[in-house]
């Protein structure tokens, strides 16, 4: 039992807190809950902070207007969070799409389909594309775009407020992540993930790899949603530094190792200089 | 290193195609998707055009709305995805006094000052300052302009007499009946449904419509000769302004009579 929490217990931690703000979303609406009002596009949090989603807020700046001042200190308080201690926790602790990925990513590892699917090629650059192309079609257009489409918005509301066809946009990353590109969506498209990635880059919560443990077992790269961003495994001990990694904890469980850690960023970064 | 050179020119061509045709796609969808001139927004709600460019989305008027009358729109509502609508005919807007939905608006796309008043420094709510819409009647499937005495909408309208009067006029058919004809004042109509859903008809005779899609517009060169302050408007005019052509420096008389021998 307690071998099932050591190699689980990020993931349990994760979905019940993906679960707990879902629920706490949809208190507000169903059942009048005061703690966290409206969705994650903008939320009011136990009556008095507002938070609000900076992307989407930088978007409806892009598209020529400036939203009053809830939002903006809502979205301020949202990056200074995730740029201090977040990095891009949001993905794998927040955002409901995540346990679509996951589900898909599992099915994927359990059914071999890497080793018969038809390999198709794609950057994982190709979400900063989306998000530039999102800024200049909201200014040309006059409206956020990536809110207009955004498969997380759609799933998260329609779990809140009603689903209507929203199911559609859930079948389709879940086929999309499963058959025709692995970490299709959270990996290589979502802008919000590679919005989440720009500004989490210098974050202070760090997975922190310590070579010397390490068997080169690569059970951490089979699982890690954004593998490249574990370029130093076995070879040297260092932070993970790309803004890609997503914190989700799944490489330091899997390993039997303990070459893998969360540690703070630049206290490890140290260390580690003075060792080698 | 002319086949390298031709290869990187290539691949940024392929990418920049990529990019373009995504690009293309994505904004022709979200330009048809965002266009919605017959919904009907919240209390306060900016102009439409200003409105879908800040509303993000969150679903606090949803929540705040105590009748359960605003909605956020679904995939499959044919409306722009996540903003918030009401359907006066399902649930009308009961015009609250503190207006609940407004205030928690977090862009200012609701528009707090368009609701409230300043009154001896004090700011306070003034919910007939809202205007959703506007009712318009439609006369042919309105029993009352049949004959039939109905007063459905003028009785559920909350600034009755203002916002819908009735205007009485004689039944010619029947030689000693009065027709009572609900009339609308967009002047005084805040768009609230409650006169829409009221109405008795199978489909509602009275409709309430966004009020760029049902009210004209003068234009300013229209000026009401009997209204003072109308009239107003003219003072530092510099008057009838006169276009000088070679042909009309002479007088029209002349003009006309010109080449005629009276003799």
């Amino acid at each position: 039992m307690s071998r099932l929490w050591k190699k689980y217990r990020f993931l349990i931690a994760r979905r019940f807190t993906q679960i707990l703000i879902l629920l706490l979303y949809i208190g507000a609406n169903v059942w009048g809950w005061k703690i966290l009002q409206g969705n994650l596009s903008s939320s009011l949090f136990l009556e008095t902070i507002p938070l609000a989603d900076p992307y989407a807020v930088l978007q409806i700046f892009a598209a020529g207007s400036l939203v009053a001042i809830d939002a903006l200190i809502g979205a301020i308080l949202i990056t200074l969070f995730y740029s201090l201690v977040g990095g891009r926790a949001f993905c794998s602790w927040v955002c409901p799409i995540n346990m679509v990925t996951d589900l898909a990513n599992y099915l994927r590892r359990k059914l071999n389909l890497d080793k018969f699917e038809k390999k198709w090629w794609a950057s994982r650059n190709v979400r900063y594309w989306v998000m530039g192309l999102s800024f200049i079609i909201s200014f040309l257009i006059g409206t956020a775009a990536f809110e207009m489409v955004s498969p997380i918005s759609i799933t998260h509301r329609g779990l809140i407020f009603g689903m209507g066809f929203g199911w559609a946009a859930i079948v389709t990353i879940f086929l999309f992540d499963l058959f025709i590109l692995k970490n299709g969506w959270c990996g290589h498209i979502c802008p919000l993930g590679g919005f989440y990635s720009v500004i989490g880059k210098y974050n202070l919560v760090r997975v922190s790899h310590n070579q010397p443990n390490c068997t080169l077992c690569m059970r951490c790269k089979e699982v890690c949603p954004e593998k490249e961003v574990l370029y130093m495994v076995g070879k040297k001990s260092q932070v993970v530094d790309m803004g890609e990694c997503t914190l989700c904890g799944r490489c330091i469980e899997v390993c039997d190792d303990d070459a893998l850690n969360f540690s703070l960023h630049y206290f490890a970064k140290k260390g580690e200089k003075d060792e080698s | 290193m002319n086949k390298q050179r031709r290869a990187f020119l290539v691949s940024m061509a392929q990418n920049i195609a990529i990019a373009a045709t995504g690009g293309f796609l994505w904004s022709a969808y979200v330009y048809e998707a965002k266009a919605a001139p017959l919904i009907l927004r919240p209390p306060g709600a900016k102009k439409e055009e200003e409105f879908i460019s800040l509303c993000i989305k969150c679903g606090l008027c949803v929540e705040a709305c105590p009748y359960d009358t605003l909605k956020l729109a679904k995939p499959g509502d044919n409306k722009p995805l996540g903003t918030p609508y009401f359907i006066p005919r399902d649930i009308p807007c009961y015009m609250c006094d503190d207006i609940p939905c407004v205030p928690p608006c977090p862009t200012g796309a609701l528009d707090i000052d368009s609701v409230t008043e300043v009154k001896d420094g004090k700011r306070e709510f003034d919910i007939m300052k809202m205007r959703m819409g506007v009712a318009i009647v439609d006369m042919k499937s309105c029993i009352a302009y049949w004959g039939i005495q109905c007063d459905a909408c003028y009785r559920a309208c909350p600034i009755l007499d203002k916002a819908i009067y009735l205007e009485y006029r004689k039944n010619e058919r029947t030689g000693k009946h009065a027709f009572l004809l609900p009339v609308v004042d967009p002047d005084y109509c805040t768009g609230c449904g409650l006169c829409e859903h009221a109405c008795v008809t199978e489909e509602p005779a009275i409709r309430v419509l966004p009020r760029e899609v049902a009210l004209g517009k003068v234009g300013k060169h229209y000026v009401k000769g009997w209204d003072k302050s109308d009239e107003g408007r003219l003072e530092g005019s510099k008057g009838i302004e006169t276009t000088v052509t070679e042909r009309s420096k002479k007088n029209p008389i002349d003009t006309l009579n010109e080449g005629i021998d009276f003799e």
